[in-house]
């Protein structure tokens, strides 16, 4: 409605842009996304590009730039970036030449060329549509569509980035790429990378440290052969060291390892690490193995690393080896220093380093020749043999395959030799060498157990990744021979596919049903079991028996924890109870909401005592994810009545409010439809509580910006329909639950405003009685909710905005009243704002909004009890007084951009209204008083003007001064009545001294003059042939 | 004034067959022009014989009265008496390694009582006010591959209670039974001492086991000759409680320097022989010797 009167307005000079209309435009886009809009405002910036833009046009191509980015960024342009249209151009003058819009729209209309709608956006030449089809070609990857509209101008955004649009440059690489990293698998088959989705060692290494510790004494026992400054071949033995003191000693022995190789001295490091590997040969506080593993294979790695980089920096003069390089490439002295070294490993005595040092060093191989890794790792897996304690020997063999996955990932086989010669000497762990140690530790059988399974798990990841099938059988079987062991049985399931699990999921069940439990929790198993479920499904078929026999054990172990909970974090029922219910979770279909309720209802039941859930937040956590994966409509997810109790459970803060925040996600992801579904709004009213209540004076920007976005994306899926006062009364809740995020504010006044056009669509311009007051009270609402804004542009930008709904409603108090308001607070505009972290001067920002608030004044009339042009002289009041920066020509600029309003002012019929609203042009009916009122007002303002620019002139500040002449000059042009000598000669005298100094651009200067030959052809306008004869370019010597 | 000379030869490894070329190097780096009386550089190959003191009395050995063999010597003149320029000076130099007569050039040993080393040593004349200089560089001959092809003959052992000698009180052994290969006894130097061990039974825990390497060095002289036997590494393959019936796997590659081809001259003997050790939990200490055949191929 609002759109079709716009329409009927449309006045389109093709040589200024119509700033004003495309920012009522842009506002209607924002409020009604309405398609009719967009295609009208294509049209306009169609045409506008394809004229040259005249002589103020410098600017339009930003301010169109600008339109089109908002509306290509599929955002409802905001106010921020529609502030930027305002006006520049809104026509008048001192002496203000009557105009004829209609006139002059129909002037330029036959040259505005046809646009056809087909399938022609003028957003669509710069979303980047395809560029995978055009492989590795570089050039105008972003402007892929605009060839196909011919009549589709030169895309500013396009031809800013020419092609080179970083992201789709990166598209294209990786496409380009591809076929070269196809070529090089082509050309070593087995030579395969290890993808992302292998779990690296760096992942587990936080989780071992942290499961395996201990309260004991540790002791370190060091030989270092001659110590320089010690007694020669000095024993150190350190006792009593606490867990924390063995870390950090290990850790001050990796310092000395990399000082002693920075100062040269080779064989110092190399002591140090043979020492350092001795210690994994002693497993007195065996609790403390794995953890103790983890530390000093860091510094085996760091001793790799280092004799790697080394070597490959002695070969890479003159320029750097290429990492495919080969034996050919490497000179002798490197491959002697290389050499070297592993003549010196080789003669390390004991067994246990040997293997350890040289493991470390096995890349250098590589400097050698090619076929060094793959002959040394089968060696070395075979003398693991000669490792007597099995614990000890199970870890040299996880090290090794964590070597081996990184060097040489392609080979196979040790990995495979190793996990089987595992197998065959795990009969010694029930041997008489291990039981009397651990009678001598007093350490439990199961407790022992399961300081194997991250050594264990670890291999058996490396052989699962990525291999076939039968393999996996073969490993099934082997482990089946071994009487089904449940320790290798849980690592079988943790390390291979979840699919290959799921699909013998029948097997598996029977298997874990036959192993002894000797030693190793049965649920423990059923955890396991569950972990691959919970990721793929068994067979149809199967997934009654498979829930049948998992329930059966969750009714025999009730409350196991208090005796588990010793042997291992993961053994808690906690976890157990949570892979069960992955179990079930997996194999229900997948909308059964009665089944996940009761399993919820069951969870709680059991975490509640205790607090148990306070141990299990990862766990429960997942289960809402889980669950998120499969009810994506929150209508039926909400009514399962145990989920918000399940909710509950989350009681740490920070656990609590991510979890909302993931609920939320989804809810943005998948929620499409509007909804005014109360057990929704009030489910996610509650959540977005939770979120908001956790923002305090600690929270970083960043997080509240997050939860403000997701907030806000929640507000936005809110809608009662037709019923307005519900929605209203909505809003109004919403601003009481979430008033500590200013975003979330500041999209409610949004939302009200909406509600204000919304009513006012409906009601086809005029309004009842009732609405009337409904509106009024919209107005209401966003006037006592923006003072409560800190960011004063938001402020100021939303009083307009809500100024302008409240007038295109009728409300011109209202309306009166947010302008004033605006205009109150400009003198507390700060000279600085910070943006994005620092600080910028406010004053483009708040010329910006002053132009923006000028375009606005045009059509509201004046209030009867105050003065002629009221709002117009406060706003110039508030200008002068306030306290601009020093050297800024900002207020003369307003002032200078006030004329075209004033000019506009005096116009017999304006050139836009508000339906329903008399503005001035009505109320005073071009009284002459009115005129000679506007007239003084211009008098003043361009007496202040050449008062600043005759100050310029002294302060020698030319540049500046020839500017602001050329701008005055510009307004006088385009609205001044230059039939008035006096008028014609100040533009004369302006042109002149702006091209005194010559800090004029020649080419505008001219296209200037072209302009105003081209003007003066009309019959009207025939006054401006003299001008322009006055009017000397300036010729440069 | 400080002044470095040293011999950098072309080889990076430092290894030279008989008939090659030993090429290399002077490197003289002088802040200033330096003043000198000629500079020369000689070659010379030594066999290196001590007696022991276990063999021929603690006098014998310290007056030491086998004297050095000569392999190989000669001798250039590098610059005549002059001035080297101030900086870098780099002077090449090329020996041929030819002996004279019928000579043979051993491969480069280090051992206790035989020493065969080749070296290079460089002497710059100076001023009386000046120390002359002097440096020295060993290089390391390699003899020439062996022309019969060595054909691996695997040795099997086994060792229980019943096998052993040399002990004292046969009934307080553990029961045991320890048995393996060895690849081969004939070896090629630069390939490792493979083999294999299973600990098929044993009563008493298994502490350790290790791969003894053994030189066994014999210096003929007038007297008669001194035949002594030391240890040039000791290498664990196993250690602690190993599992039963597996076969640990035997690994052991020949040191540098310290080894050689096997060697019998009509003055002095060098050869390697490998004890397998077995340490048992009650410090029992099982060896199993084998005399080695070393070569070069």
């Amino acid at each position: 409605m609002l759109f079709s009167q716009l329409k009927s307005l449309r006045i389109i000079n093709r040589n200024r842009l119509n700033h004003a209309y495309i920012y009522i435009l842009c506002i209607l886009i924002t409020y009604t996304q309405s398609k009719c809009v967009y295609r009208e405002l294509s049209c306009i910036l169609a045409s506008e590009k394809k004229c040259q833009l005249s002589f103020a046009g410098f600017q339009h191509s930003i301010t169109i730039t600008s339109v089109i980015t908002a509306v290509a960024l599929n955002q409802k342009p905001s106010l921020t970036v529609v502030r930027l249209y305002a006006l520049k151009v809104i026509p008048a003058v001192l002496r203000s030449r009557g105009r004829n819009y209609e006139a002059e729209l129909q002037r330029c209309r036959p040259e505005a060329a046809p646009v056809e709608f087909g399938d022609y956006h003028p957003l669509k030449p710069i979303m980047v549509t395809d560029t995978k089809s055009r492989r590795g070609a570089r050039k105008g990857s972003t402007s892929s569509s605009s060839s196909s509209s011919s009549s589709a101008p030169a895309d500013p955004l396009s031809s800013m980035l020419d092609g080179t649009d970083p992201l789709s440059m990166f598209a294209a690489a990786s496409v380009s790429e591809a076929p070269a990293m196809t070529h090089s698998k082509k050309r070593e088959k087995e030579e395969e990378v290890v993808g992302p989705d292998f779990e690296p060692w760096s992942s587990k290494r936080g989780e071992i440290l942290a499961r395996f510790t201990t309260t004991e004494k540790l002791s370190i026992n060091l030989f270092m052969g001659s110590d320089k400054g010690k007694t020669c071949g000095s024993q150190r033995e350190l006792l009593n060291l606490s867990q924390q003191d063995y870390a950090n000693r290990i850790e001050e022995l990796n310092q000395s390892l990399k000082e002693a190789w920075a100062s040269d001295q080779k064989v110092k490091a190399l002591k140090i690490v043979i020492q350092c590997s001795k210690l994994l040969s002693d497993t007195s506080v065996i609790q403390f193995y794995p953890s103790k593993f983890v530390l000093i294979t860091d510094i085996l790695d760091t001793f790799g690393r280092l004799v790697y980089d080394r070597i490959w920096t002695m070969c890479s003069d003159p320029r750097p080896l290429p990492d495919s390089f080969t034996v050919d490439d490497v000179n002798d002295t490197a491959k002697e220093t290389c050499l070297n070294w592993f003549f010196k490993i080789a003669s390390i005595r004991e067994l246990l380093p040997r293997l350890y040092v040289e493991a470390a060093i096995l890349k250098c191989n590589r400097f050698l020749n090619k076929t060094g890794i793959q002959e040394t790792l089968p060696r070395l897996t075979a003398m693991i043999r000669g490792i007597g304690d099995p614990l000890v020997a199970a870890y040299t063999r996880a090290y090794l395959c964590r070597v081996g996955m990184e060097v040489a990932p392609h080979l196979k086989d040790s990995l495979n030799r190793n996990f089987f010669d595992l197998l065959g000497t795990f009969r010694q762990v029930s041997g008489e060498s291990v039981q009397n140690q651990l009678v001598q530790q007093r350490v439990e059988v199961p407790e022992y157990l399961t300081l194997y399974s991250p050594a264990i798990n670890w291999i058996l990841q490396c052989i699962a990744y990525r291999a076939p099938e039968p393999l996996l059988t073969e490993m099934m079987e082997r482990c089946k021979k071994l009487g089904n062991n449940a320790l290798l049985l849980n690592s079988v399931m943790r390390a291979f596919r979840p699919e290959f699990v799921a699909a013998r999921a029948t097997d598996f069940i029977g298997m874990i049903k036959d192993c002894d439990e000797a030693g190793f929790p049965k649920h423990l198993l059923f955890g396991s079991l569950g972990r691959s479920l919970a990721c793929a499904d068994p067979p149809e078929s199967e997934r009654l028996t498979i829930l049948n026999e998992a329930w059966k054990v969750v009714t025999k172990v009730r409350s196991p924890q208090v005796e588990y909970r010793c042997y291992d974090y993961i053994c808690d029922h906690t976890f157990y109870y949570v892979s069960i219910t992955f179990i079930h979770l997996s194999f229900i279909s997948r909308s059964q909401k009665r089944e996940v309720n009761t399993v919820l209802a069951d969870i709680i039941k059991h975490m509640t005592p205790d607090r148990a859930f306070e141990d299990a937040y990862p766990q429960l956590q997942s289960v809402i994810r889980k669950i998120l994966t499969y009810f994506q409509d929150f209508s039926v997810l909400f009514s399962m009545e145990r989920f918000l109790p399940f909710l509950d459970m989350f009681q740490k803060d920070s656990v609590r409010v991510e979890v909302c925040r993931s609920i939320m996600e989804v809810f943005i992801k998948h929620q499409v439809e509007l909804t005014r579904d109360p057990v929704i709004l009030n489910a996610m009213l509650h959540i977005c509580k939770t979120m908001h209540d956790s923002v305090n004076a600690l929270t970083l920007e960043d997080e509240k910006r997050s939860l403000a976005l997701l907030i806000i994306g929640f507000i936005r899926m809110v809608s009662f329909g037709r019923d307005f006062e519900q929605q209203l009364s909505f809003c109004v809740e919403a601003r009481a639950t979430f008033c500590n995020l200013e975003p979330v504010l500041v999209q409610l006044i949004h939302t009200v405003n909406q509600l204000a056009m919304e009513t006012c669509r409906v009601m086809r311009g005029s309004h009842s009685r009732k609405t009337a007051a409904f509106v009024r009270a919209c107005a209401a609402y966003s006037f006592i909710t923006i003072p409560s804004l800190s960011s004063i542009f938001s402020r100021l930008s939303l009083y307009l905005l809500s100024g302008q709904v409240a007038l295109a409603n009728q409300c011109l108090s209202q309306a009166d009243a947010f302008l004033k308001a605006a205009v109150g607070i400009l003198p507390d505009v700060p000279r600085s704002i910070s943006v994005e972290g620092k600080l910028r001067s406010s004053e483009s920002f708040l010329l910006d909004f002053i132009n923006n608030f000028l375009a606005t004044l045009l059509v509201v009339p004046d209030h009867p009890e105050h003065g002629v042009l009221y709002l117009v002289r406060g706003l110039l009041n508030m200008v002068q007084d306030y306290t601009w920066e020093d050297n800024s020509d900002a207020k003369v600029r307003v002032y200078v951009s006030a004329l075209p309003l004033l000019a506009a002012m005096s116009q017999e019929t304006y050139l836009y209204s508000i339906p329903k609203v008399d503005s001035n042009e009505t109320l005073y009916g071009g009284d002459p008083k009115f005129l000679s009122e506007i007239n003084k007002l211009c008098e003043t303002l361009i007496g202040q003007i050449l008062d600043n620019l005759k100050a310029l002139g002294r302060d020698e500040s030319t540049r500046r001064q020839g500017a602001l002449a050329f701008s005055l000059f510009g307004v006088l042009l385009a609205h001044g009545d230059l039939r008035n000598n006096k008028l014609s000669q100040l533009a004369v005298n302006l042109w002149n001294l702006c091209h005194k100094h010559g800090y004029c651009e020649t080419g505008i200067s001219v296209r200037t003059l072209e302009y105003i030959k081209h003007q003066a052809q009309q019959h009207d306008m025939t006054h401006l042939t003299d001008t322009v004869q006055r009017l000397a370019l300036q010729s440069r010597t | 004034m400080s002044v470095t000379l040293d011999i950098r030869l072309k080889r990076a490894n430092k290894v030279y067959h008989e008939g090659e070329v030993v090429a290399g190097v002077i490197l003289l780096v002088c802040k200033e022009a330096l003043q000198h009386h000629g500079i020369s550089l000689s070659m010379e190959g030594l066999v290196n014989l001590q007696l022991s003191s276990k063999s021929v009395g603690v006098f014998e050995a310290f007056y030491n009265s086998v004297k050095p063999i000569q392999l190989i010597s000669s001798n250039i003149e590098v610059a005549k008496a002059g001035k080297v320029p101030a900086g870098k000076t780099e002077i090449p130099f090329e020996f041929p390694l030819i002996t004279k007569g019928n000579k043979v050039l051993y491969e480069t040993y280090h051992g206790v009582f035989v020493n065969i080393q080749y070296t290079l040593r460089c002497d710059m004349k100076r001023s009386l006010l000046a120390k002359d200089l002097s440096r020295n560089c060993e290089f390391i001959v390699h003899c020439q591959p062996q022309k019969a092809k060595v054909v691996p003959t695997p040795v099997n052992f086994t060792i229980t209670p019943d096998t052993l000698q040399n002990i004292r009180e046969r009934s307080s052994l553990p029961k045991f039974l320890i048995r393996g290969h060895l690849d081969a006894t004939n070896c090629v130097i630069s390939q490792p001492l493979t083999g294999e061990v299973v600990v098929e039974n044993s009563d008493v825990a298994i502490k350790s086991i290790e791969l003894q390497l053994v030189r066994v060095e014999t210096c003929g002289c007038a007297e008669g000759y001194a035949r002594d036997a030391t240890e040039i590494q000791n290498i664990q393959i196993a250690e602690g409680d190993v599992c039963h019936g597996l076969a640990i796997p035997i690994y052991m590659v020949f040191p540098r320097l310290f080894t050689c081809p096997t060697l019998e001259t009509t003055n002095f003997k060098v050869e390697f022989e490998v004890n397998i050790v077995i340490v048992l939990h009650d410090d029992h200490l099982i060896t199993e010797n084998f005399p080695l055949k070393l070569c070069r191929v």
